[in-house]
């Protein structure tokens, strides 16, 4: 303002004041209205940071994008509350991929070239991730992703990718192996989703069940667009210890339903995945053989005894009861065991934008490195679901997992790995690629 | 397990499926057979019966059953009603043109999955069961609710039968698809007709979605694959012909079932359009259809 003032005064040296008021005037409004020039006149240190929440509000991913949806708003405003990032405020910009690869991928392009977000975030399903990543990675955007597949770790994907906020399913299943093992059974058959996700559970449990000793006799893949699992459950030889199940979409109820049909009470033990439960309440009719099975929690969606109170005021803040349920509906489950996800990455995004001196989107390769240089998370406030470790080089945290058991209709957890349990040899080594 | 029980879950499984599709799909078949439309909105109508289902069964409390009876009675006939505002308001103007009422119907489609996404949401959401019944079987449990699922199909395609072949509204039905100006000139409200058989065939429609819902949930997305294999069962059993469309409908949900659970569901699907392909060479009307004058 101080230029345009120092113009005005040399211009009325030849015009009458009423002229110079309305240029000045004029001027100003120009400056208002005019887009990108009131960025940097006036704004370098209040314009929003905004970040594209890319939110699976339709399709087959529905429930968990709900709860994304409202674990990232929850974090987002807290964040704001404590004066937002570098002293900016955060802006969430949502849009809906529609739990599909092909949307994924446009809305990303949406975000980079309409929007002007400074990053993306948030998407889970794999396959929305893996459409979605070179899209990313030619625009030159960070995506941050709350997804759990191993496509992140695994360096197939690009540098602009990160998966800080949850652990990647090598190594859920291998810290997890050796507890089923030892007190669950030996001989076990899985069934899982027949695309990426379910791929990395079949390939990383067999391997780590054969590494505690154990076997896994068959693998049953569902195709994704399944709405009927009956007919699948012949193929489980009768010689099998233990049932390992993960599903997801919109048939997990069913599936769990026909599962209980198939076996009433007997049949070999379950070890599930919440996936196969996740936003379903378990109290609902026809699940009450779950009694006693156990599945794989990332954050427990029951209140544990135990619970700190950073656990307590995250849990409040996203409006979850002691049974993970909505507060305002309690049948509206929430899923719990993967939503955190979203809140823990917005503050890596967030101590990484302070350490990298963020500014815009010229610093994107800055902020790159500085999150390739976080190593620890410590639990807490910003990380409720427990401390983790980060390695740059594949852009994936490592962190605790949970086993808990149905008891009188609610999930207590039974055994907690260590970070340890879960670690495995990098495969890739991401910041050798160019920026 | 051994193969004979395993060849009975499936066969009972293959039945299931048999049992809700030859409802949906005698619902295509008698809207084409009779007005020679080629309704591609069909799966949508089931998706409204199934949502609808949802709806009507969460007004009521107490017992499971109630909530089900009031959905098996409201739901069809708030469908039918769609479908017969649909037929005044779009099929009608366009007259029956055989080219527009598929654009047509691929708009109403579109607008209904919509209209569902936008007031139901896009969550699946589950109908309970009007009874949780479990018949254990020695070697495996099968759900006491899917055998009445293929008894009530039994039921209520026998009452189509007995409307389309014994009352007086299936004669003037029948007389209609066989000659439209000739039943015309017979003083037969044509067009009255249209409407009601597009109704009944959504409704019919919506019914299988009803039976379904307690077994698979009610989704946005859910309208397509009947949609499909309905196409399927309409092209095998000949347009029109309710005995082709029940035979084709026992054939492709019979093999569905064995052929996906002995070897894989790629499989079933494969063979069910390969026995299209060889229908459309060898019988271009279908198994039962007949030649079209």
């Amino acid at each position: 303002m101080t230029e345009n003032r120092n113009k005005t005064n040399i211009l009325s040296r030849t015009l009458d004041r009423r002229t110079a008021l309305k240029g000045l005037g004029a001027t100003a409004a120009g400056l208002a209205v005019g887009p990108g020039f009131v960025r940097y006149a006036q704004a370098q240190s209040s314009e929003p940071i905004r970040i594209g929440f890319q939110a699976h509000r339709t399709g087959i991913g529905a429930a968990y994008g709900r709860w994304y949806e409202r674990t990232t708003t929850a974090a987002a405003k807290l964040i704001n509350d404590a004066g937002g990032i570098n002293g900016r405020p955060l802006e969430i910009v949502t849009e809906d991929d529609g739990t599909d690869p092909k949307r994924g991928a446009e809305v990303v392009e949406k975000f980079a070239n309409q929007h002007k977000v400074d990053v993306v975030f948030g998407t889970l399903f794999s396959h929305v991730v893996v459409g979605s990543a070179p899209t990313a990675g030619e625009l030159k955007i960070p995506y941050y992703v709350v997804s759990e597949g191993y496509h992140v770790a695994s360096g197939k994907l690009n540098r602009y990718v990160f998966q800080p906020g949850i652990t990647d399913v090598k190594a859920q299943v291998s810290s997890m192996a050796p507890w089923v093992s030892s007190n669950l059974g030996k001989k076990v058959t899985m069934i899982f989703p027949d695309y990426a996700f379910g791929h990395d559970h079949r390939d990383f449990f067999t391997a780590a069940m054969q590494a505690q000793g154990g076997e896994v006799i068959q693998h049953v893949p569902i195709p994704p667009t399944e709405s009927s699992f009956t007919r699948y459950l012949p193929q489980i030889p009768s010689e099998t210890e233990v049932l390992y199940h993960v599903m997801v979409g919109p048939g997990v109820l069913t599936f769990v339903k026909e599962l209980g049909e198939f076996y009433g009470g007997g049949g070999p033990k379950l070890f599930g995945f919440i996936d196969s439960l996740e936003a379903v309440d378990i109290a609902s009719p026809g699940l009450e053989f779950l009694e006693g099975s156990h599945f794989w929690e990332g954050m427990p969606r029951y209140l544990q005894p135990d619970a700190p109170d950073y656990v307590k005021a995250y849990r409040d803040a996203v409006g979850i009861d002691d049974n993970g349920a909505s507060k305002e509906d309690g049948k509206d489950v929430s899923t719990a065991a993967h939503m955190f996800g979203c809140w823990e990455t917005l503050y890596v995004i967030k101590a990484a934008m302070e350490s990298a001196g963020y500014q815009g989107p010229d610093d994107r390769a800055k902020l790159v490195e500085a999150t390739e240089a976080m190593t620890e998370f410590a639990a807490g406030p910003e990380h409720p679901q427990g401390d983790k470790k980060f390695n740059g080089k594949i852009h994936q945290c490592f962190g605790h997992q949970n086993i808990s058991q149905v008891a009188d209709g609610r999930l207590n957890v039974v055994h907690t790995t260590s970070i340890e349990d879960g670690m495995y040899e990098p495969e890739a080594d991401y910041t050798t690629q160019s920026l | 397990m051994g193969f004979g029980p395993h060849l009975l879950l499936a066969s009972l499984e293959g039945l299931v499926t048999a049992a809700v599709l030859s409802l949906t799909a005698l619902g295509l078949s008698l809207v084409f057979g009779v007005m020679r439309v080629v309704n591609v909105a069909h799966g949508e109508f089931f998706m409204l019966g199934a949502v609808l289902a949802w709806f009507f069964s969460t007004l009521v409390t107490g017992h499971p059953a109630v909530g089900f009876l009031l959905a098996l009675v409201l739901s069809p006939l708030v469908v039918g009603l769609v479908a017969l505002i649909c037929e005044r308001l779009v099929l009608r103007r366009l007259s029956y043109d055989p080219e527009a009422t598929i654009v047509a119907t691929i708009g109403m489609l579109y607008i209904i999955q919509q209209l569902a996404l936008t007031f139901y949401g896009p969550e699946a959401r589950p109908v309970l069961a009007p009874f949780n019944f479990r018949v254990a079987l020695p070697w495996f449990g099968y759900s006491g609710y899917k055998l009445a699922v293929i008894a009530a199909s039994i039921v209520l395609m026998g009452m189509t039968w007995f409307v389309l072949t014994r009352t007086r509204i299936g004669l003037v039905m029948r007389a209609t698809q066989f000659d439209r100006e000739t039943a015309q000139n017979f003083g037969i409200p044509v067009d009255r007709v249209y409407a009601i058989v597009f109704a009944l065939g959504a409704m019919l429609a919506a019914v299988a979605a009803v039976l379904i819902v307690p077994i698979q949930q009610a989704h946005y997305l859910m309208g397509l694959d009947p949609l499909l294999l309905s196409f399927i069962v309409v092209i095998i059993g000949g347009l029109g012909s309710l005995r082709g469309t029940v035979l084709a409908a026992v054939l492709i949900g019979l093999s569905d079932g064995i052929i996906s659970v002995f070897f894989s569901p790629t499989l079933a699907k494969m063979i069910a359009t390969l026995l299209v392909a060889l229908v459309l060479v060898f019988r271009p009307q279908g198994l039962f259809g007949t030649v079209a004058r």
